[in-house]
């Protein structure tokens, strides 16, 4: 047993509710005059309720680092959001024992026309750092940053490079008892993100207290000594990171196959717009469930639009199991201007060319939306393939495993030359 | 983040009905500070003018009313020279009017902020109308040449007359921010109704016409509009005219009620706000 002083936050039957299609700003001023006038209760036909976070309860003992994994949509970001006291629970409570600071994304607040001086005090204070703490850790952050050049320049003219590791350099000079992190590091260059994962393991290594939400398997599985898996706003399981990041990976990729992802698409909500009819991996004319990296892989996705409208585009990602995206691709997106989707039963049929697959499991996300407006799919469909080597195969040697996401086969053109 | 190494924090859904929590304000008035101090320098280093655009502001008004209202239209002003009791009237006045234009638009203008980390959300407003306090400052020094120049020597009654006239209408404006900046998260038409209601104010408030000019059968009506008291109080100070305490004082309770309606409202919908930003 642990007593209660070792546990740094409590989370106990945590709930939140979104009303999905009655956000407040779709009714205007002059309607809620009218209809209070008229007495008229208005509903969006849209509106339906979603439970972000059905009841979730875990502890986090002092000096855990804890990663929170699950799908998109899982309730990951709201639980993130309410611990950072960004959005409040509907129902349940957390109880919080230490300092906290929560990073949702770096360079929070961060100002064009203000210098690099001038932002790193701004941020701090956005942090939650006093006056006193900005001026005290003021040279590490810079030389963290490796800005020195630049202090006194408008952050405006700096590199995204500069920026990112400036505005990392900030948050990472914070000495919280209890760092709450979302996948901030999912941003930036491969150097940058591991200078970012290298700061983190010094902070989960210093004896503080980690909230980690990612994406990234290796990344929680090496940080964290323990993982909450989250799946539809509840707690699937929790336990050693290894064991739940395994057993993850597992169910996500059984449960995301052809049958999955059909009945996923069976069971959307009617949207007045658009329905997603069906997705298919087809290869040879057949409909497969798990592809030959030999041939092409066609996915055709069937959809109808109700009303004919701009912008309008479905699309999708190719993941691997660790949900590194590999590629996206639109269904009109190799266009100048927004596309116009006339009303009426659409077939889009994408081919990933033969010899360009590696023999490995992938994940297809399939996403539909109006751009700047609003996702169609409240989620993105999940669909979970095998590829089997059949190919030529670029090997070194008989047996050998090809590194790498993705194999393409390239033209070598080798010539002899005269010395 | 605010709370004591020992101490703990308990999140849970609050109350619908709630004041704003005055001690957390006060452990938060660093941000409040920087807050301020970003947009005071943001302000005046995006501006090729910098400075001098919260001078130009008033003043150009000025010309144009004393053009077009002193000359043409041949107002009264109650004896005064007419550039500068204009001017007089407008340095209350266009504090005011930013405070409610920049507090009413503060908070969808910070939904960066409020959708990523936690502070009181209240600073927000506080930080809008106090910015306008700076630009008042600057303006309000541009009086003297101008005083100089129109031979005005102002009574010592202004040193009362002055800061007691922009208490009021800090108190004012930020009350009305309170209830302005929520509105508007929660109904994004009013947005571009406010500065439209805010011009058609300015006219129904003495400012390029004195309050002698309004009939007397009138004036109780328009008394009802608490920006009269402070820009008679403000402008009739300089000239030494005696002070309209009692309107003050309406003023000054129209101003803590919408202060204390307004930040309950606020705190009500403070709930959702990252929610719905």
């Amino acid at each position: 047993m642990t007593g209660a002083a070792d546990i740094a936050v409590r989370v106990e039957n945590l709930a939140k509710l979104y009303r999905i299609g009655a956000r407040l700003d779709n009714r205007t001023f002059r309607e809620t005059i009218t209809d209070t006038l008229t007495l008229r209760r208005r509903r969006n036909d849209a509106e339906r309720d979603l439970w972000a976070l059905r009841d979730v309860s875990f502890e986090v003992k002092r000096g855990e680092a804890v990663g929170i994994i699950g799908q998109n949509g899982a309730g990951k970001s709201t639980l993130l959001k309410i611990l950072s006291r960004i959005t409040e629970p509907t129902r349940g409570r957390v109880e919080v024992r230490g300092r906290v600071s929560s990073l949702l994304e770096v360079g929070t607040g961060f100002h064009p026309e203000l210098t690099g001086r001038e932002n790193i005090a701004l941020n701090g204070a956005i942090l939650g750092m006093t006056r006193a703490e900005i001026r005290h850790r003021f040279d590490d952050i810079v030389a963290f940053a490796e800005v020195e050049r630049f202090i006194d320049t408008p952050v405006k003219y700096y590199s995204s490079g500069m920026y990112m590791r400036l505005a990392f350099a900030v948050a990472a000079h914070l000495e919280p008892e209890i760092l709450v992190v979302d996948e901030v590091l999912a941003v930036g260059d491969a150097a940058f993100q591991s200078k970012c994962l290298r700061k983190m393991n010094d902070v989960a290594s210093h004896g503080r207290t980690v909230l980690f939400v990612s994406h990234n398997m290796p990344a929680v599985k090496s940080l964290c000594q323990t993982a909450v898996w989250l799946r539809n706003g509840e707690v699937v399981d929790r336990g050693p990171s290894d064991a739940i990041v395994t057993r993850y990976l597992q169910h996500s990729s059984s449960r995301a196959g052809r049958e999955g992802a059909a009945a996923l698409i069976a069971s959307l909500p009617p949207d007045p717009q658009f329905r997603l009819d069906a997705i298919r991996l087809m290869q040879r004319g057949d409909e497969i469930t798990n592809a030959l990296n030999g041939e092409p892989l066609e996915i055709e996705i069937e959809f109808e639009v109700f009303t004919t409208t701009l912008g309008l585009h479905v699309y999708f990602q190719l993941l691997d199991l660790e949900e590194t995206v590999i590629f996206e691709s639109i269904h009109n997106g190799s266009r100048d201007e927004a596309p116009r989707v006339e009303a009426g039963r659409w077939l889009a049929r994408a081919t990933i060319p033969a010899d360009f697959l590696a023999a490995r499991p992938y994940q297809l996300l399939v996403f539909a939306g109006v751009a700047d407006v609003r996702a169609l799919l409240p989620e993105p469909i999940r669909l979970t393939f095998d590829v089997q080597q059949s190919g030529i195969v670029n090997r070194a040697f008989p047996g050998y495993q090809t590194p790498g996401k993705i194999a393409p086969l390239l033209q070598w053109d080798v010539t002899r030359r005269e010395r | 983040m605010t709370q004591s190494p020992d101490s703990v924090l308990v999140i849970e859904p609050s109350p619908a009905w709630r004041p704003v929590d005055l001690g957390e304000v006060w452990r938060y008035r660093e941000l409040l500070f920087f807050f301020v101090w970003r947009d005071v320098k943001v302000r005046y280093k995006q501006t090729v003018l910098g400075v001098a655009w919260a001078v130009i502001q008033p003043l150009f008004a000025m010309l144009i009313f004393a053009f077009f209202f002193g000359r043409i239209a041949r107002l009264p002003s109650d004896g005064m020279p007419y550039p500068l009791f204009t001017y007089a009237g407008l340095l209350p006045w266009t504090f005011f009017a930013n405070a409610v234009n920049a507090g009413s638009q503060s908070l969808i203008g910070s939904a960066h902020l409020v959708s990523k980390v936690y502070f009181p959300r209240i600073l927000v407003p506080i930080a809008a109308v106090s910015t306008g306090l700076v630009d008042f400052f600057f303006a309000l020094i541009m009086l003297v040449p101008l005083l100089v120049w129109q031979d005005v020597t102002p009574f010592p009654r202004a040193l009362i007359g002055i800061p007691v006239a922009i208490a009021v209408t800090y108190i004012l404006g930020f009350g009305i921010s309170c209830w302005l900046s929520a509105l508007v998260v929660r109904f994004r038409d009013l947005r571009h109704v406010i500065p439209f209601v805010v011009q058609i104010w300015m006219f129904a408030t003495p400012i390029v016409y004195p309050l002698s000019l309004v009939p007397e059968k009138w004036r109780a009506a328009v008394g009802l509009n608490p920006m009269v008291s402070v820009v008679e109080a403000f402008r009739g100070s300089i000239f030494g005219r005696p002070l309209p305490w009692s309107g003050l004082l309406y003023a000054l309770i129209v101003g803590v009620v919408l202060i204390v309606t307004g930040s309950i409202y606020f705190r009500r919908l403070e709930r959702s706000f990252a929610d719905v930003m």
